[in-house]
């Protein structure tokens, strides 16, 4: 039994380390191939900021920063060329458009054609504001609400809801009967006007 | 009550209707900023006589064809036949832009499956393909008699697309 346990606890525990492994093994992986390259750590963080904000054409959901394939490596390139060649950022970004368009930045310029991008989602969310507004102040002006005040009446109402209506009001020893001997007896308050013309106690579970 | 009771069914019906265009988009499709401006200018060895050069504005006066290839694009096998027979009844000149091969592969590329270009010029950098804006071979572009881009097609021609928009385009601007 305890040799048992044992080789159990055993197993648990590679168990519970072997992703760590992985992890590892990953980060290993990871370190041997993200090798910077840079003579000039400053020009290559201004490279890796500036190409994190430019898509890859070619695998287009990754900033060319992210992605190997060999257009992005061009494109990366040409990125630390012409920025070690003394230009700003805003003429590389300008060498890139002139190519390719808008398309290669992750963050477009606001112009008419991207008006709806920029506005659309501040518009949705006005939109869908004032209908839950309108429809909080209809509801609120209309129904009653849903959960009455006193917690007996509510707990009428909830009992009425699981219960179907008793023809004729069950006796306390037959309600027992019917819950079992946990069941919560509620003699709950009865407004004025009686529902389903009864004024019986009702019973919640 | 009545506008009520139909507010989700206009609202499935304007949905399906931004779904179903949304589908006919093609997301690959990146909106060429060529289109109406002059071909980027080159200056590139032949890919058969590496000593001579060709450059866009030799071609001024014509209404001519770039065609990015590589011998390593497979889509670009996928168009060549066609490429091939157009070439036959020269409609139109039809250059190559070897992107980024290898100047051996090309020619024996061009040996086995026939060679449809007036002549081919080799980008072995890429630059040039840049500068056109390719990210994906093939490209096709049209260019006008007075070097102007006319229009960028990616991805493979073929012959669907040749009749609808290169044939009309290029009789009309006169080829």
């Amino acid at each position: 039994m305890a040799t048992r346990l044992r080789r159990w606890r055993w197993r648990f525990g590679v168990a519970l380390l072997a992703p760590w492994w992985w992890f590892a093994a990953g980060t290993a992986c990871a370190a041997a191939e993200a090798q910077p390259t840079a003579a000039d750590p400053a020009l290559e963080a201004r490279v890796n900021a500036l190409s994190a904000e430019l898509r890859c054409l070619v695998c287009q959901n990754q900033s060319l920063a992210d992605s190997h394939a060999d257009l992005a490596i061009d494109l990366k390139n040409q990125v630390r060329e012409q920025l070690k060649a003394g230009r700003s950022d805003r003429q590389v970004i300008d060498y890139m458009t002139d190519r390719y368009g808008d398309f290669v930045l992750y963050r477009p310029p606001v112009k008419a054609t991207t008006l709806l991008l920029w506005v659309g989602p501040a518009l949705l969310l006005l939109c869908g504001g004032a209908l839950l507004w309108r429809m909080l102040g209809a509801r609120a002006r209309t129904s009653a609400p849903y959960f009455p005040f006193g917690a007996t009446r509510s707990s009428a109402g909830l009992a009425e809801l699981l219960e179907p209506t008793p023809d004729e009001t069950p006796t306390v020893s037959e309600r027992v009967e019917r819950h079992g001997s946990d069941a919560i007896i509620v003699d709950a308050y009865q407004p004025s006007a009686p529902r389903n013309g009864r004024t019986a106690p009702i019973t919640l579970d | 009550v009545k506008a009520r009771l139909f507010a989700p069914l206009a609202g499935f019906v304007l949905l399906a209707i931004m779904l179903g265009i949304g589908l006919r988009l093609n997301p690959r499709e990146v909106p060429s900023p060529f289109v109406g401006k002059p071909a980027p200018a080159f200056s590139l060895p032949q890919l058969h006589r590496p000593g001579e050069h060709l450059a866009p504005a030799d071609l001024k006066g014509k209404v001519w064809v770039l065609n990015v290839w590589a011998s390593w694009c497979v889509a670009c096998r996928a168009e060549h036949p066609l490429l091939v027979e157009l070439s036959r009844s020269a409609k139109v000149p039809l250059y190559g832009l070897n992107y980024k091969d290898d100047s051996r592969n090309a020619l024996e590329w061009l040996l086995r499956f026939g060679d449809p270009y007036t002549a081919s010029v080799s980008d072995t950098s890429g630059r040039v393909g840049i500068d056109y804006g390719v990210y994906g071979v093939p490209e096709t572009f049209v260019i006008d008699k007075a070097g102007v881009v006319r229009l960028k097609h990616i991805g493979p021609l073929t012959p669907e697309v040749w009749a609808r928009d290169l044939e009309p385009l290029i009789q009309r601007l006169g080829g």
